[in-house]
């Protein structure tokens, strides 16, 4: 899970991205305006603020007008009432059109991932996807709630700042205006430096996790090599620098805010040096100047407030940049005629199934390549009848779990074709497609849920005595009767509580209870005692009656009884028989069964023994 | 509450020096502050009366010279104080990380690593801020929050008594809101979790979900809880949406009052216009601490939970410790192993090993089988102590390993486990990661040799990087077969003068566990060797074979004593060849 990729921070603004993010908030533009309208509103209200205090000195204290400043003090109170009424209004509004938004666009980047082909899995880890569907779009949402519009709001207030400034008394504005480029500078030298520290201490925060998470999944193996120490030093090490890299963020923030306030100390000063003369000349008067120092305080929140958000801006440009690129993928394997499908439309996965097809399989001159120019299979062909089982053997890198992806539809052949009972697969949509197999895997993938809930996936048409059936079957149904809740115990953390052998039985049920035409079988597991070995074996042999099946097995006496056995070499189909048959052949399958069965005990009668040597297609093995 | 905090006390006392700097430097900027509004009070007094243009610079020296001390004491307060709750933090976390090293395995399988993690990570980061910004907001909002009352006190008491009491409602209003809120978070970063978890299942598992056609059903549980994850979200935007308008509404009310009572106070002569806009000022300056308090509160209150929550660790006793008395085995380790009347439970529960009594002398092999269940692994467990024994029932060299310190045990016996974990680094380090020797060219040469040994150097030559080839997490994903070959190269490389293989070739094929198995032979003909497996072919040529049926040793001999004695080994080797004769049938 490479996460640094995702680190690579852009530019803060680009319009194409932001075109494209604006299109987001089109279905609640009518929210969006009265958020904009309550910002305005806000920030007018606040701004008027100051401007009652200055008419209550000038016109009314300095008067001595009691009435005028019951007026003003009401006025103000109108204020407050205005700026609640605002920001409520303002906060409700945006919050929710930002959740609408994260919504609109979590499902759509759910929806397209679910679409796209699996060689998109291939190349892209799980974390990696994992952080496109929560934090990118996190991002976007700060982007939209608290990002643009806080900058539009600071934006406004410093322009309401400037405009009231101005209309106060044009000097003392062009006075007040002078430390601007301080402001810019400093702000400008922090933000640069806090961005730079706030990514080193974020690096550290990562190895500081990744290393925790590593110590102590593998504390047993730290343990019992003595490496305690060890471990303890280098968890010391990145430790310390994680501190260091935060003590060193430390100084800009405590450089920072001081020396904003020393510029903002610096334009009181002049408004009092140069305002205060003008006081005495008559030219101004003493609550223009108040106001002026009460507004040169507010003058500098905006823009220090611009600057964090500069780092916001920055995230969710990067974010949005992702998803577009996930977004913009191309799906290649896709339905007949139609481009794609909305699945929420597809043909449902609990439609009833043509119970009419009847399960031959034809490769025709199949070529494939994950990677353009180095073909994985070439130009394999073979037929399977209805009913019948076929074994696939062949060294790890041979083609056979390709030979899977392909019939599945997961990737679609480079050239040649694949028909069931006639059709090319092509032609047919994907969902009737995948609704004629049932996949057996070699590591079961269990779902959160219960038993049953795993057993029937989903389809909710399946009967709970139909799931019941079926692990019968297979002999499952001991083991689960056994659990604390049977058939309704929830499976914890992708079924850690169960054995590898359980797991497989249940993936058995599985596949039995959808009960399909054409069962897939990829390399039953080689960690499980000789007992369970033995049920799991029965258990197949329930599972393929009076169905088409393919497997695929290392392990060669899983097969040794299937009616045909193709023996895959290096992406060619080299050998095709019956276990006797290929035998005699004395080819690439003898040498294979030679090395597998010479360390047991008594050598088979099916081939006299010769001397084992090892072989290049045992060479390969585990690669 | 007051024992937890005593806890922190040592923390806190390696850096006093600091934090009463820090503390100090608080306070003057803070009195620096207060001076601000002071000196605008002569300032507006002397423009009424009027004044002379040099006191007019001196006022506006004045408040640059009071802004650029106050600054210098608030930059020192900053590096002091939060420079101090780093370097806490960072005392705390790595005396979080020793303890959780001295837990034993048990703890381990019981404690979500996820927690512990977030113990490390968000609880200890709340430590920290109550240590740091908490302590630092507190005393310099306090301290500015009192004298700016004072100063509105002196310049005029009956209006400060009027516009000031209602404030402190400011404060509780914060404190309310900010706990709710954060209650309110909380169930939102969990329907967050929830999400990710839902996700993470649809993506990972994307081949079932597509071979089964689960699309539908895996898109309408994310958009469930999508829809819950919008739902708590909008009782939380209401609660924030309410709050910072209410503060500052709250505090406004203090204005109005002011502005009406003050101005009439000025018309009636009783207070200046200096003062009043002084007075103005200080009321200002009151906004801040008014909230500060309400959020150090919360800060504080979360500190200490999160602080009970760390004490819960670190008041973990280890149930796995050297004895008083441990000393360690003689040298060399001959690797005698002597099992006597061991009978064993997890915590209390039903027995899994009963009346074990057995022994295994040095250089010698013995070969442990049984079903799953039947306490093979548990056995090989105690030796290492990975569980404790009970008292005198287990001895290496004729020591009782309870006796023993753990790391002398543990350096005198090499295991390797079911489950191999592998750290991401290099091959070669997570190879070598038994021994203390030095990086380069002698290392890598012993790193071949095991590796050769367990059948692993072919699979090396096809990595691009060979032994220097990343792995784990974070890297190369090694097959099954791969991760315990590796496992098996790192107990080699670690010279212990016992070798311990819990079940740790079954993932490895038939052909390559014979290759593996006759190598081993060789290299390990003098140190005491203990095979736990499933399969004959790993067991046939130990000294000394026993089967364990419930717990109890119901079988013991040599292969060649067992395999025709009729008994549940002899059903196994018939099992397995069973297997294989099923070829001609």
């Amino acid at each position: 899970m490479s996460i640094h990729d995702d680190e690579i921070l852009g530019k803060a603004y680009d319009s194409r991205l932001m075109r494209r993010l604006i299109r987001y908030l089109r279905p609640y533009w009518g929210r969006a305006t009265l958020a904009l309208v309550a910002i305005v509103a806000g920030v007018a209200v606040q701004l008027a603020q100051p401007v009652l205090v200055k008419r209550a000195i000038d016109d009314y204290i300095a008067r001595g007008d009691l009435s005028g400043v019951t007026t003003i003090a009401l006025l103000y109170l109108g204020t407050l009432v205005g700026a609640f009424v605002a920001e409520f209004v303002q906060t409700t509004t945006l919050q929710m059109v930002g959740q609408r938004i994260m919504y609109d666009m979590r499902r759509e980047v759910y929806d397209h991932l679910q679409r796209l082909d699996l060689a998109y899995y291939d190349r892209n880890p799980v974390g990696r996807l994992m952080t496109r569907v929560t934090s990118d779009v996190d991002a976007i949402n700060d982007l939209f709630t608290s990002g643009v519009v806080s900058v539009f709001g600071d934006v406004l207030s410093l322009a309401g700042i400037i405009g009231i400034l101005i209309a106060l008394d044009w000097r003392l504005a062009l006075l007040t205006f002078c430390v601007l480029p301080l402001i810019l500078l400093i702000t400008q030298w922090f933000r640069s430096h806090v961005r730079e520290s706030y990514r080193e201490v974020r690096t550290w925060v990562s190895r500081l996790n990744a290393f925790l998470q590593e110590n102590l999944t593998g504390m047993g193996t730290v343990q019992l090599f003595r490496r305690e120490a060890l471990a303890y030093g280098e968890f010391d090490r990145v430790n310390r620098e994680h501190r260091d890299a935060n003590l060193r963020s430390i100084y800009y923030y405590a450089v920072f805010y001081p020396a904003i306030e020393l510029v903002g100390a610096t334009s009181t000063a002049l408004i009092l040096w140069f305002g205060g003369g003008w006081v005495l000349a008559g030219t101004i008067t003493i609550g223009t100047l108040v106001a002026f120092i009460q507004y040169a305080q507010r003058f500098f929140r905006p823009i220090s407030d611009m600057s964090e958000k500069f780092n916001l801006l920055q995230a969710a440009m990067a974010s949005s940049e992702r998803l577009f690129g996930l977004l913009d993928t191309p799906v290649t394997i896709t339905d007949p005629g139609s481009g794609f499908r909305v699945p929420g439309s597809a043909a449902g996965s609990a439609a009833p199934k043509p119970k009419a097809k009847a399960g031959g399989i034809v490769v025709d001159d199949v070529s494939f390549a994950y990677v353009p120019g180095t073909d994985v299979l070439k130009h394999v062909s073979f037929v399977v009848e209805p009913g019948q089982r076929i074994g696939i053997v062949g060294a790890t890198g041979s083609g056979k779990s390709t030979l899977i992806n392909l019939l599945l539809r997961f990737y679609d052949v480079s050239s040649g074709r694949i028909t069931i009972d006639g059709t090319d697969i092509r032609e047919v949509p994907l969902a009737e497609l995948r609704s004629h197999f049932a996949l057996v895997l070699q590591d079961v993938y269990l779902f959160s849920g219960t038993i049953a809930g795993n057993i029937r996936l989903g389809r909710a048409d399946i009967p709970d005595a139909r799931v019941r059936e079926a692990a019968e079957a297979v002999h499952a149904d001991p083991f689960i009767r056994e659990l604390p809740q049977g058939y309704d115990t929830p499976v914890a953390e992708r079924g850690a509580t169960l054995s590898v052998g359980q797991k497989q039985l249940l993936s058995f049920a599985r596949a039995l209870a959808y009960d399909p035409q054409i069962l897939v079988l990829d390399e039953a597991t080689s960690s499980v005692d000789t007992e369970t070995e033995i049920l799991i074996r029965d258990a197949l042999h329930v599972l393929m009656e009076g169905r088409t099946t393919i497997a695929i097995a290392h392990r060669l006496s899983t097969i040794q009884d299937m009616d045909r056995i193709l023996v895959l070499h290096r992406g060619e189909l080299r050998e095709s028989g019956t276990h006797q048959e290929l035998l005699a052949m004395r080819g690439i399958y003898h040498r294979l069964y030679e090395l597998q069965y010479q360390s047991h005990g008594p050598a088979p009668s099916g081939g006299p023994a010769t001397s084992p040597t090892i072989d290049p297609v045992m060479a390969d093995e585990g690669a | 509450m007051l024992a937890a905090l005593r806890r922190l006390l040592p923390y806190l006392g390696r850096y006093r020096r600091p934090i009463l700097l820090g503390l100090s430097c608080a306070v003057a900027s803070n009195l620096f502050t207060l001076l601000t509004p002071w000196l605008l009070k002569y300032a507006v007094d002397d423009l009424t009366t009027g004044v002379t243009r040099q006191k007019l610079a001196l006022y506006a020296l004045g408040t640059l010279a009071i802004s650029a001390a106050g600054g210098v004491f608030r930059y020192a307060m900053r590096r002091q104080i939060i420079g101090a709750s780093r370097h806490i933090e960072y005392d705390l976390r790595n005396d979080f990380f020793e303890q959780l090293q001295r837990f034993p395995r048990e703890y381990f399988d019981r404690a979500r690593t996820g927690d512990l993690m977030s113990r490390a990570s968000s609880d200890l980061g709340a430590v920290r801020m109550m240590v740091g910004p908490a302590a630092m907001y507190a005393v310099s909002t306090g301290v500015l929050a009192i004298a700016a009352t004072a100063m509105m006190i002196s310049i005029h008491p009956r209006l400060t008594l009027l516009v000031v009491t209602g404030l402190p409602l400011v404060s509780l209003m914060v404190k309310f809101f900010g706990d709710a809120i954060h209650d309110r978070f909380q169930h939102i970063q969990a329907q967050l979790s929830e999400i990710s978890a839902i996700a993470q299942e649809a993506l990972a598992g994307v081949r079932v979900v597509r071979a089964y056609g689960q699309e539908d059903a895996e898109r309408a549980k994310f958009l469930a809880a999508n829809d819950e994850y919008v739902a708590r979200n909008k009782r939380l935007i209401i609660l924030q949406a309410c709050f910072y308008p209410s503060m500052t509404f709250g505090f406004g009310l203090g204005i109005v009052a002011f502005l009406y009572l003050g101005g009439r106070e000025v018309i009636a002569g009783r207070l200046t216009l200096g003062e009043f806009v002084a007075f103005n000022g200080y009321l200002g300056q009151l906004a801040w601490p008014l909230i500060a308090f309400g959020w150090v509160t919360n800060l504080i209150q979360r500190g200490l939970a999160s602080w009970q929550r760390l004490l819960d660790i670190f008041d973990a006793a280890p149930s796995i410790v050297d004895a008083p008395d441990a000393r360690p085995l003689g040298t060399p380790v001959r690797g005698d192993i002597r099992f006597r009347d061991l009978t064993f439970t997890y915590g209390g529960g039903p027995a899994v090993l009963r009346d074990i009594d057995l022994h295994v002398p040095a250089g010698s092999t013995l070969a442990i089988v049984g079903a799953t269940g039947s306490g093979k692994s548990t056995l090989v467990h105690l030796l290492v102590r990975l569980y404790d024994p009970p008292a005198s029932s287990v001895f290496i060299d004729g020591r009782d390993v309870r006796e023993v310190p753990l790391q002398n045990l543990r350096e005198a016996v090499a295991f390797v486990p079911q489950e191999t974990f592998l750290f991401s680094t290099s091959l070669e380090e997570n190879i070598a990661f038994g021994t203390r020797d030095a990086e380069g060219p002698a290392r890598l040469e012993r790193v071949r040799t095991a590796a050769a040994i367990a059948r692993l150097d072919k699979d090396v030559t096809q990595f691009a990087e060979g032994y220097a080839t990343r792995v784990g997490e974070r890297g190369l994903t090694l097959s099954g077969g791969q991760k315990q070959r590796t496992a098996i190269a790192r107990a080699l490389m670690t010279d212990a003068p016992i070798l311990v293989f819990d079940d740790a070739l079954s993932a490895v094929d038939t052909y390559t566990e014979e290759e593996i198995l006759t190598r081993l032979r060789a290299a390990t003909a003098d140190r005491t060797t203990i095979i736990v497996a499933h399969r004959i072919s790993a067991v046939r040529h130990a000294d000394q074979i026993i089967v364990l049926e419930g717990g109890h040793i119901v079988e013991r001999g040599t292969h060649e004593q067992l395999a025709f004695a009729g008994g549940p080994y002899s059903d196994l080797v018939r099992q397995q060849q069973l297997e294989a004769e099923l070829a001609v049938s």
